[in-house]
């Protein structure tokens, strides 16, 4: 994965709130065995809509996202992080982001940022115009104008991103402390060892 | 171990702690893991490009249920009919020989184990109290209505948990969803579960695990608290649980899957300690009555839309928050609704009785007798019942609620996931309404377009009935 820090360029003033994942890719778009090419269906329905922000050229290829609260409830489906990549977007910022799609955003080096409403709305209007720069390692979002908002990161996450870490890499190094589990469990609890090999 | 009192979801939390980072973060080992062909093909190619193996097969099912067409899948012959859709045929038979080539075991579209991986998990016995489980499916949260800690993931945890049998969890807080009472004549968890999302909101289990507590849960059937936890996911939450107790024992006893001999008594002995101790402390709390609780339906585009039946569509300035005033005025829009209408007088033109959650046996009975010696009403355009596996279709053919259906003008499907998310060729026509057994009315959702009810089994077997929207009853 590609080290993430500086994030800076125009950000999408998309706004809306309670966004689903049905938003983000509707599931015909889910039939595919790749992570490539979903930005095409990324925000069809919104896209449906004339004047719709997505298809403004001024927002052509802007790294960033700006929603309302709630971000990416609904589905489990990682095509929502896979889409938004497609189109060019790694940082997202709202006032808060379901669990799951937060998990899959860091997992596909997004970038998620949690900003109160009130420095979401003037991020909205500084987008119209102007470029916004979010930088993980001072974990600031800054605008040509002197705001300078500061964000919280979960530490073990802001140091995979900063160094483009693979997770599974990262926890099979631990292989031992997981054998160990296993054998644990296979003495106290053998019947949730067994699983789909149980005798009948 | 005498130390402080612990909920159920602690319990299971720290049954599962491989090892404890500093930072308050956890290795959790994942007991059952099951995986369906939607959000596994990309984990698969992540492995073998990074020439990884799956840690353990044993503790992974796989199961194709999102893309199967429930046209039937075999012709008279007994030879497999194809799958029209080219590309809904490459991901079925990308999870077709991933599962062998990975040594997990997978059942067939056409085996009579087949159906949705929330309905097989605990049907087979792999569901289990206190285990953890997972799938790339943010409904996995059903599993919670046997005990166990479950939820959904995505495509790069489904891999991490494929190499490494675990997860890197931080523990969530937790809510518990106290009802006092009984839900009265009528009244279903769906209704019940419907209303709680209605209060908590659609963000507000965010964070949390939810605990379902009080009389009536205790008192549930297994199927009912599946449909129950199910719906966690649509009030924010990842998870949700009741605890284990005798209903849960004797319902997974002698399941293919479950434990046997020694085994079962151990287990039964530990299932037993699996509740909330007494003066354990719960993060938040949401007190529910459940005589408030009415058949209830969505009117809008959030499964936190919801209303008695007898109520009205809601006028969206009554809203106190400015964006739920103009979220509401778009679902409207959307929904084809004005505010002050009556609920039973919207008329709906499709019927889907089905989904992960309710699509079990007790759902299908509960909408054949409604339906039983009635007929669709002459407006109902296209009706489909569709059992959540293949058992609980041969269950109810069994008990002859499949002529039920079929006299009452409507169509008996093979199992599979079907009109709940539009990506199989079951969906509802663009501007047309649909009385859903589901679980998401989100836009677009069952279909571009579609208008989307959420409802219990029996209450959509009512609207079929009279062509709108209906308290059943009245009838």
């Amino acid at each position: 994965m590609e080290p993430v820090s500086k994030i800076d360029g125009r950000a999408i003033p998309f706004g809306a709130k309670n966004v689903d994942t049905d938003v983000i890719i509707p599931a015909a778009w889910l039939k595919t065995i790749s992570r490539e090419g979903l930005g095409e269906g990324a925000f069809e329905t919104v896209r449906a809509q004339p004047g719709n922000v997505f298809d403004d050229p001024e927002y052509a290829g802007a790294p960033i996202l700006i929603a309302g609260d709630n971000f990416g409830c609904g589905s489990s489906r990682e095509h929502a992080a896979w889409a938004l990549l497609d189109l060019g977007i790694t940082a997202v910022i709202a006032p808060s982001f379901s669990d799951i799609f937060s998990g899959n955003a860091f997992k596909n080096g997004i970038l998620t940022v949690e900003l109160p409403q009130e420095q979401i709305d003037r991020l909205l209007e500084v987008a119209k115009t102007d470029p916004v720069c979010i930088d993980l390692d001072t974990q600031t979002v800054t605008t040509p104008f002197q705001d300078r908002f500061t964000f919280e990161v979960d530490p073990f996450r802001k140091h995979c991103l900063a160094n483009g870490l693979d997770e599974v890499g990262l926890t099979l190094a631990r292989d031992e402390a997981i054998t160990d589990y296993e054998t644990r469990q296979a003495q106290n609890m053998p019947w949730l060892a067994k699983g789909t090999e149980i005798a009948a | 171990m005498a130390s402080r009192p612990r909920t159920l979801y602690e319990k299971i939390w720290d049954a599962h702690v491989v090892e404890t980072r500093d930072d308050g973060t956890a290795l959790i080992f994942i007991d059952r893991h099951l995986v369906h062909e939607v959000t596994s093909p990309q984990a698969f190619e992540a492995l073998r490009i990074s020439g990884r193996k799956v840690r353990r097969p044993d503790l992974t099912l796989a199961v194709p249920d999102h893309n199967l067409p429930t046209t039937a899948r075999r012709d008279a012959n007994g030879n497999r009919i194809p799958i029209a859709d080219p590309q809904s045929a490459a991901q079925l038979a990308a999870l077709e020989s991933n599962a062998p080539q990975f040594g997990i075991r997978y059942i067939d579209a056409t085996a009579a184990e087949q159906g949705i991986v929330h309905v097989v998990g605990p049907e087979q016995g792999f569901s289990l109290p206190g285990s953890t489980i997972v799938c790339g499916d943010s409904h996995t949260a059903a599993h919670g209505g046997v005990g166990a800690l479950a939820f959904g993931i995505g495509t790069s945890e489904v891999e991490h948990v494929l190499a490494t049998q675990t997860l890197l969890l931080k523990q969530s807080k937790t809510m518990q969803i106290a009802v006092t009472g009984q839900l009265g004549p009528g009244v279903t968890s769906k209704d019940l579960i419907l209303h709680i999302i209605g209060v908590v909101g659609t963000a507000g289990g965010t964070g949390h695990v939810i605990e379902y507590r009080g009389e009536v849960f205790e008192t549930m059937s297994i199927e009912s608290r599946l449909t129950v936890c199910n719906m966690s996911i649509e009030a924010g939450a990842r998870a949700g649980l009741i605890a284990p107790d005798a209903t849960t024992f004797a319902y997974l006893k002698d399941r293919p899957l479950s434990p046997k001999g020694d085994d079962w008594d151990r287990a039964v002995e530990w299932w037993k300690t699996l509740h909330t101790d007494e003066g354990a402390q719960f993060d938040a709390t949401v007190r529910i009555d459940a005589a408030d609780v009415e058949p209830t339906v969505t009117w809008g585009t959030s499964p936190e839309d919801t209303i008695a039946i007898g109520g009205a569509v809601p006028d969206p300035t009554s809203f106190a928050d400015p964006n739920k005033q103009q979220a509401a005025q778009k679902s409207l829009d959307y929904m084809g609704l004005s505010a002050g209408q009556n609920m039973t007088d919207v008329e709906v033109q499709n019927i889907f009785i089905g989904s992960c959650t309710n699509s079990r046996i007790e759902d299908l009975r509960a909408a054949a007798e409604v339906l039983k010696g009635r007929k669709a009403a002459d407006n109902i355009k296209w009706a489909i019942v569709v059992p959540g596996s293949g058992l609980v279709k041969q269950q109810a053919e069994a008990e002859g609620l499949d002529r039920i259906f079929i006299e009452a003008g409507l169509e008996w499907r093979e199992p599979g996931c079907s009109a709940c998310l539009g990506m199989n060729p079951d969906k509802v026509p663009a501007g047309e309404r649909c009385a859903s057994t589901s679980n998401r009315n989100f836009v677009g959702r069952q279909g571009p377009g579609a208008r989307t009810h959420l409802m219990s089994p029996a209450m959509a077997a009512a609207a079929a009935v009279t062509g709108r929207l209906t308290d059943v009853r009245t009838l």
